[in-house]
């Protein structure tokens, strides 16, 4: 375990959304240069917490420190983290182009009424080249297939000068091999910009196999541990409200090839 | 044709014509991208109670309608993002209300000396040297804001969560392209009036849209499409002995017609040339 400062630290975490709880006593901290994976049920609060850590929700109890900060005093802070939502519902003919997405990203680097410079283009034709896009910078987005698009917006979470990367659902709705060439691509990355991950999932299985540290919430922290304890814990089940015996070998099995 | 551009009041009529057509083609840039175009109709539906207001206090009505509808233009916005409204409802109540407000006021009015019919529908024949200076001010601010932030302004129209998310203060810039937008729309009423005025804002960006693959070809077509039609519009209507705004909306309108025949057919091209190869033999 590295003795550094963590990275992301909540502690007794509670976020109220029009009157109703939906997180409470979460506490937790991750180390820099972990891969943590966030899972639980529909409902469970998953996003709502990417949220607070973006600074997009505030806690309405608790402490929550960013890169040693609250995510409401990042401000321009803010560009050391990168977000890559859900998969966006955004018009395909909406005319960008990749690099323009790309450049997107260094917009909170560069600060207002400031003009992209020629090392903010080179950045953006380094971070489209880290994601294995090279050659699709003049393309327009919407005419990308699904994996392709979540590249682009991938690179454009890291344009910026990344040190926190966060993914909400990245994978949904891209098929079985994009969804591998995705985890696969993030696992690289993080090795070679020393990245921090959280991702959310409904996968268990692949996340189960790429994260160094799962957590599953619904409401509240169920478990927090290294991917096998928590796959095989009761307190999963509790959590989900079912049984997973159906996914207990294969799960033995990712989690032993991804090590 | 010549002789025509030797009238001063063709040539204000020309200049407030190129000025509103930039203005428009611009912030129209935003509003298609944004899916802003029924705030733009509230917008200029509210103008109506500013020029009341201005009227009845005997100051310039141009200048209180735009006070009156960037104030409107900032209340659709609170109301709709924290007012618990959806955009279109906000829009709905905002945009009645300030038109009636406007009625009311213009039939307290003991005299009927305004230019009503001017105001509703345009009359860029009578854009007087004033009128060119507060347009050409307007001009300056609101494409001078637009210039400097268009990257954020960019952001914030393809993905708003994410642009707040990497830190953009994403409240403030919605309220600013919404009191350029105000801006915009007042400068464009003396042109085309406040009934048409969502024409010039709509319809040249719609027109960058059907024709662009990119959002600086888009914004160029759209400028392009307005200043063209505001120009073109402007000649045939004196030619024609017709009103002004209503023309300049119909060459825009014929313009868009043009634009989507070609966006279909180019779109159209790759499969007809893929069965055209099929009937040759040339691809199994």
């Amino acid at each position: 375990m590295s003795s550094a400062p963590p990275i992301v630290a909540a502690h007794d975490l509670a976020v109220d959304l029009d009157g109703h709880p939906v997180l409470w006593d979460i506490t937790f901290s991750i180390a820099p240069g972990t891969f943590l994976g966030i899972i639980g049920p529909n409902g469970a609060g998953k996003t709502t917490l990417l949220r607070v850590l973006l600074g997009l929700v505030a806690p309405s109890h608790g402490t929550v420190r960013v890169l040693g900060r609250s995510p409401a005093e990042l401000g321009r802070g803010a560009h050391q983290i990168g977000y890559v939502p859900q998969r966006l519902d955004f018009d395909p003919r909406f005319p960008v182009s990749v690099q323009d997405v790309v450049m997107m990203g260094r917009a909170c680097c560069l600060g207002l009424f400031r003009f992209p410079r020629r090392e903010d283009w080179r950045k953006v034709q380094d971070c489209i080249r880290q994601v294995g896009l090279a050659g699709y910078a003049a393309r327009r987005i919407g005419d990308l297939s699904g994996g392709e698009q979540q590249r682009v917006f991938l690179a454009r979470a890291l344009c910026s000068e990344t040190r926190l990367l966060l993914l909400d659902e990245a994978t949904t709705g891209l098929d079985l091999p994009a969804q591998h060439e995705l985890y696969a691509l993030l696992q690289r990355l993080r090795r070679e910009l020393d990245l921090t991950v959280i991702a959310v999932s409904h996968d268990l299985l692949e996340l189960g196999a790429h994260a160094d540290e799962l957590i599953c919430i619904n409401g509240t922290t169920h478990i927090h541990g290294n991917p096998q304890t928590v796959l095989h814990s009761h307190q999963l089940r509790e959590a989900y409200r079912c049984e997973f015996d159906f996914l207990s070998d294969e799960v033995r099995e990712s989690a032993g090839h991804s090590t | 044709m010549t002789e025509v551009l030797g009238y001063a009041f063709v040539q204000r009529a020309l200049i407030a014509g190129i000025l509103v057509g930039l203005l428009c083609g611009v912030l129209g840039f935003f509003v298609v991208l944004k899916r802003l175009s029924f705030i733009g109709v509230g917008i200029s539906h509210s103008a109506f109670g500013g020029i009341a207001i201005g009227v009845l206090a005997g100051v310039e009505p141009l200048l209180a309608a735009a006070v009156f509808s960037t104030a409107v233009a900032w209340a659709i916005g609170w109301l709709s993002r924290k007012g618990r409204l959806h955009e279109d409802t906000a829009i709905g109540i905002l945009f009645s209300s300030a038109m009636a407000l406007g009625v009311a006021l213009i039939s307290l009015s003991s005299t009927y000396q305004v230019d009503l019919f001017g105001y509703l529908f345009g009359n860029i024949l009578a854009v007087s040297a004033s009128d060119l200076w507060l347009l050409g001010s307007i001009a300056m601010v609101v494409l001078g804001v637009v210039g400097l932030l268009f990257k954020e302004l960019l952001f914030l129209a393809f993905d708003e969560e994410v642009a707040r998310a990497n830190g953009l203060p994403v409240t403030a810039l919605y309220f600013v392209l919404l009191g350029c937008l105000a801006l915009a729309v007042v400068a464009a009423i003396r042109v085309v009036g406040i009934v048409l005025v969502e024409a010039l804002l709509v319809i040249p960006a719609a027109i960058g849209y059907q024709l662009a693959h990119g959002y600086r070809a888009m914004l160029c077509l759209s400028v392009a499409a307005a200043v063209l039609s505001a120009v073109v519009g402007l000649f045939v209507s004196y030619f024609l002995n017709v009103a002004a705004g209503a023309t300049i909306v119909l060459v825009l309108t014929v313009l868009f017609v043009a634009a989507l025949a070609i966006g279909h057919l180019r779109r159209a091209a790759p499969a007809r040339r893929l069965a055209v190869a099929k009937r040759a033999g040339a691809l199994p």
